[in-house]
């Protein structure tokens, strides 16, 4: 075969070096205590939630059996997976097409669309669904803008139909920026070389790119997946009775605990399912070069006739998404200055955001690379479960996780209670799978061979993580670093209980103004939420091409 | 090779070193916390905050305030057991301080601050206080009816003229509150045969107040059950097509209120706090600002609010209010949740 690396998936069997020898985090040991220690101090943080929820749960008794199996827990269950599954399966398409327009094709001004296509997801879910029913509810902007065609009535946006729409807009950016990281990673030799055997370019992206996007397209699906059952802001101004807000509904109507946890419960049940087929369609295939090649810049298609319908794509979707959020608030701030609102200064609002997002985002990426060395390189049961663990937080509603946290932190830890130390541990626990998704596809395309060899040519471990894992890690750093800051500035439930007193963030802010309909007040700090978070992605697209051309 | 190897360690060891001197500076924020009055305020900032600091100039006090859910807080204050940093819960219902009371998290305020207030307005134990009064009402679009086509009764809402028109928010506490003042006063059956005959006229589910008053005065809907105030908060701006009506039953008169933690180490000034919040000036600026009822008898009405006759209002102890599980249930049963 020469230079042409081999282009099909091998099945990884058993006895491979990757599993067998040594690769330690620092060490020489089959996996070092270090790693092992990092990696599960990590789960057991993670696993907080849990532990308070079987504390609660246990409260009620028996009771908590007629609350599992009441006709209503069913009828909630049933909706939840079905919101799931066709929120997840249209986001998945939507983000599959983006990221390979917004990379891989001629797409005029692809950067920027990448850019404007990833902004949906800095808008908090309550004002998302806000916008999306002041524009297409019953007598919003587009009713009115069709009556005058003699159109009386639009299909409902309540119910499935609005919940649908409205997670699948804002949650579609998680599919569109792992799988942008993980075309990145791609080595364009595989393609040269199935062309070079004669492929068409459709049967290589069938046959070469989208299996070895698999990774990426399943940790941003599963991240899809995980924020449709968490998410409340849309399913309850849209009104549908998913678990959110069934469990809310117990906290806000009776104050109870304990059948809010019995719900809890049942959907950490429904996250083990989904973290079960996810790792089931894994595999166990391998997605890195089997032999040496040179990293190139990626192949562009050339759209050709497609480029007029895939302009249309990008508008309509973006304009979904993001444009109708933007105007509607956009209208908010105008009619705010029109009544003399004072908007006031939003500079330390600015700074809280930035300040606890960023330390946030910096805490999820190192605790997550641990775990995801750990069950890279070691795979087996005990890192399965590691892994899989950190992921319960991220399915969870924020309430009940800032909730577990208050009950241990109160108790056991009243020195870091409500600091800004508690307030990024939340973020952590809450947002650590959007780093793990990502940096677990660059890990998956980091040779072992390659950090072998260096370690043969007499490197320690140590250098061996700095000078081979981590550059080709960074593609998958910053992803991860990115969607965890997104995520935090826009997080509500955690800002308000377990930061320190008197301390607001812009989201908090958004959230006091609507509570009261003050719509405009709430204008100002959703646009900055916005054009701050658009700031930092830019630098983050700006260096997901530092880190290739490195 | 060289340059990135260096460039990526030192950048995560220094992401490591930042994160901990950061954190590290967090934690030394808390410092200096006995000085200070802690209100946990399931009040929005928007309307309370100006008059915290009032207070804070008036007595010199030094406040901080967690703005939040009432809900919420309340269960956060639960959760928080005995090394609860709250002095003060300020909430926008009934419910929730009656759940801190029963979990005995609410010490007895002074009788002279409890009896400026109607004894119907506050526990009979004296652990929490209302401070201002919002009533239930039928807000309708002024285009769509005129008064006379207006309902009397909760009940006339159920005549099949009303199938489809009428708006109702049975998500919110506010609207759970309301149905647990109807099981009390017009006891368990009728409450269930109205809440039946109301599900089959179709009413339109909203999830919160704001959403029906907005529905309403855009004529989505004809009439929606709603607390009073959100009429005015919402028209603050801009000019409404719709209107408060109070109906003869179901006329619920529910408050904002505040209790004393039994945990704070400031009750002093939680007291002085409490006394503030009953002081003409205070309860002048909630009834200008918010749209409230004021609860102390002798301050003024805001004007432009419905006149709501004590006498009008149904003999109802809102410490009664607190089987909302049995409401809930309900609500499930029925489907309307």
């Amino acid at each position: 075969m020469g230079a042409a690396p081999s282009v099909q998936l091998v099945p990884m069997p058993s006895d491979t070096p990757a599993k067998s020898r040594a690769y330690g985090w620092f060490g020489r040991s089959s996996a070092s205590v270090g790693l092992r220690v990092a990696a599960g101090l990590v789960a057991l943080l993670s696993i907080l939630p849990l532990g308070y929820l079987v504390v609660r749960a246990f409260e009620v008794g028996p009771e908590a059996i007629s609350i599992l199996f009441r006709p209503r827990s069913l009828q909630v269950l049933t909706n939840t997976i079905l919101l799931t599954l066709a929120v997840t399966a249209t986001s998945t398409v939507i983000g599959v097409g983006l990221a390979w327009l917004t990379s891989r094709t001629d797409l005029p001004g692809r950067n920027l669309w990448a850019a404007i296509l990833c902004l949906p997801l800095v808008l908090p879910s309550y004002v998302g669904a806000f916008a999306l029913i002041a524009a297409l509810g019953p007598n919003g902007m587009l009713q009115r803008l069709l009556s005058p065609l003699g159109v009386e009535r639009l299909p409902s946006i309540y119910g499935f139909f609005g919940a649908w729409l409205a997670l699948s807009l804002f949650a579609y950016p998680y599919v569109l920026l792992s799988v942008r990281a993980g075309l990145r990673g791609l080595d364009p030799s595989l393609e040269d070389a199935a062309r070079s055997l004669g492929r068409t370019g459709r049967e290589v992206f069938r046959e070469i790119i989208l299996p070895h996007l698999r990774p990426s397209i399943g940790a941003g699906a599963l991240l899809v997946a995980l924020y449709t059952l968490s998410d409340f802001g849309a399913v309850s101004l849209l009104q549908f009775n998913a678990f959110t807000r069934e469990i809310y509904v117990q906290y806000s109507a009776a104050l109870d605990r304990s059948a809010a946890a019995v719900l809890s419960l049942m959907l950490v049940g429904l996250t083990a399912v989904i973290l079960w087929i996810e790792a089931r369609t894994r595999g166990r295939a391998r997605y890195y070069r089997s032999s040496a090649g040179s990293i190139r810049r990626q192949k562009v298609s050339r759209l050709g006739p497609w480029k007029l319908p895939a302009l249309v794509f990008c508008s309509v979707v973006s304009f979904l998404a993001l444009g109708i959020p933007l105007l509607v608030t956009g209208y908010w701030l105008a009619s705010g200055w029109g009544a003399g609102e004072q908007l006031g200064s939003q500079w330390g609002l600015i700074f809280n955001s930035v300040t606890a997002s960023g330390l946030a985002s910096a805490g999820a990426v190192l605790a997550a690379l641990p775990v995801v060395i750990y069950a890279v390189r070691h795979p087996g049961s005990s890192s399965r479960v590691i892994e899989r663990a950190a992921y319960i937080g991220h399915a969870l509603p924020g309430i009940v996780v800032a909730l577990s946290l208050v009950f241990f932190g109160a108790r056991y830890a009243p020195f870091f209670y409500q600091t800004l130390f508690m307030l990024v541990l939340a973020y952590t626990v809450l947002f650590l799978p959007l780093a793990l998704g990502t940096l677990r596809a660059s890990m998956l395309q980091i040779s072992p061979r390659t950090e072998e060899v260096a370690r043969t040519l007499g490197r320690t471990s140590r250098d061996v993580f700095a000078t081979i894992t981590l550059p080709q890690l960074r593609p998958g750093l910053w992803m991860g670093m990115a969607l965890v800051f997104l995520s935090c500035m826009k997080e509500l439930p955690a800002s308000l209980i377990l930061g320190p007193t008197g301390f607001q963030t812009l989201a908090t802010r958004i959230w006091g103004a609507t509570e009261e309909a003050f719509f405009a007040r709430a204008a100002a700090p959703a646009l900055i939420l916005v054009v701050v978070s658009a700031i930092s992605l830019a630098l983050l697209l700006r260096h997901e091409d530092d880190a290739l051309a490195s | 090779m060289m340059y990135g190897e260096f460039k990526s360690r030192l950048g995560l060891r220094l992401l490591g070193v930042v994160f901990v001197l950061l954190v590290a500076s967090g934690c030394g924020s808390r410092s200096g916390d006995s000085n200070l009055l802690t209100i946990y305020s399931g009040r929005s900032e928007d309307l309370i905050a100006p008059l915290i600091s009032r207070f804070s100039e008036q007595t010199g006090i030094k406040v901080r305030v967690r703005y939040g859910g009432t809900a919420e807080l309340a269960a956060t204050i639960l959760e928080e057991g005995g090394n609860s940093p709250a002095d003060v819960f300020f909430a926008q219902d009934a419910s929730s301080l009656g759940a801190l009371n029963r979990a005995g998290r609410l010490a007895p305020l002074p009788a002279p601050l409890l009896d400026l207030v109607a004894p119907r307005f506050r526990s009979p134990d004296g652990t929490w206080v209302g401070i201002s009064g919002r009533a239930r009402v039928l807000v309708y679009n002024t285009h769509r009816l005129s008064p006379e086509e207006l309902p009397t009764d909760l009940e006339d809402l159920v005549r099949p003229e009303w199938r489809g028109r009428v708006g109702w928010a049975p998500i919110n506490a506010s609207f759970q509150s309301f149905i647990t003042a109807l099981r009390v006063t017009e006891g368990e059956e009728w409450t269930k045969d109205w809440l039946v005959a109301m599900r089959a006229n179709q009413p339109r589910s909203y999830a919160r107040n704001t959403a029906i008053i907005q529905a309403v005065a855009s004529g989505e809907i004809d009439a929606g059950l709603s607390n009073h105030y959100y009429l005015y908060v919402l028209g603050r701006d801009t000019a409404l097509a719709a209107k408060n009506h109070v109906l003869s039953r179901g006329s619920l008169m529910n408050v904002a209120g505040v209790g004393m933690l039994t945990t704070s180490r400031r009750a002093d000034a939680a007291k002085v706090f409490v006394q503030f919040l009953l002081s003409p000036e205070a309860q002048q600026y909630i009834t200008e600002t918010t749209f409230e009822y004021p609860l102390v008898a002798s301050a003024p009405v805001n004007p432009i609010l419905p006149a709501v006759e004590e006498k009008e209002l149904p003999d109802l102890d809102l410490n009664r209010l607190e089987d909302l599980e049995g409401t809930l249930r309900l609500l499930q049963d029925l489907g309307i949740l």
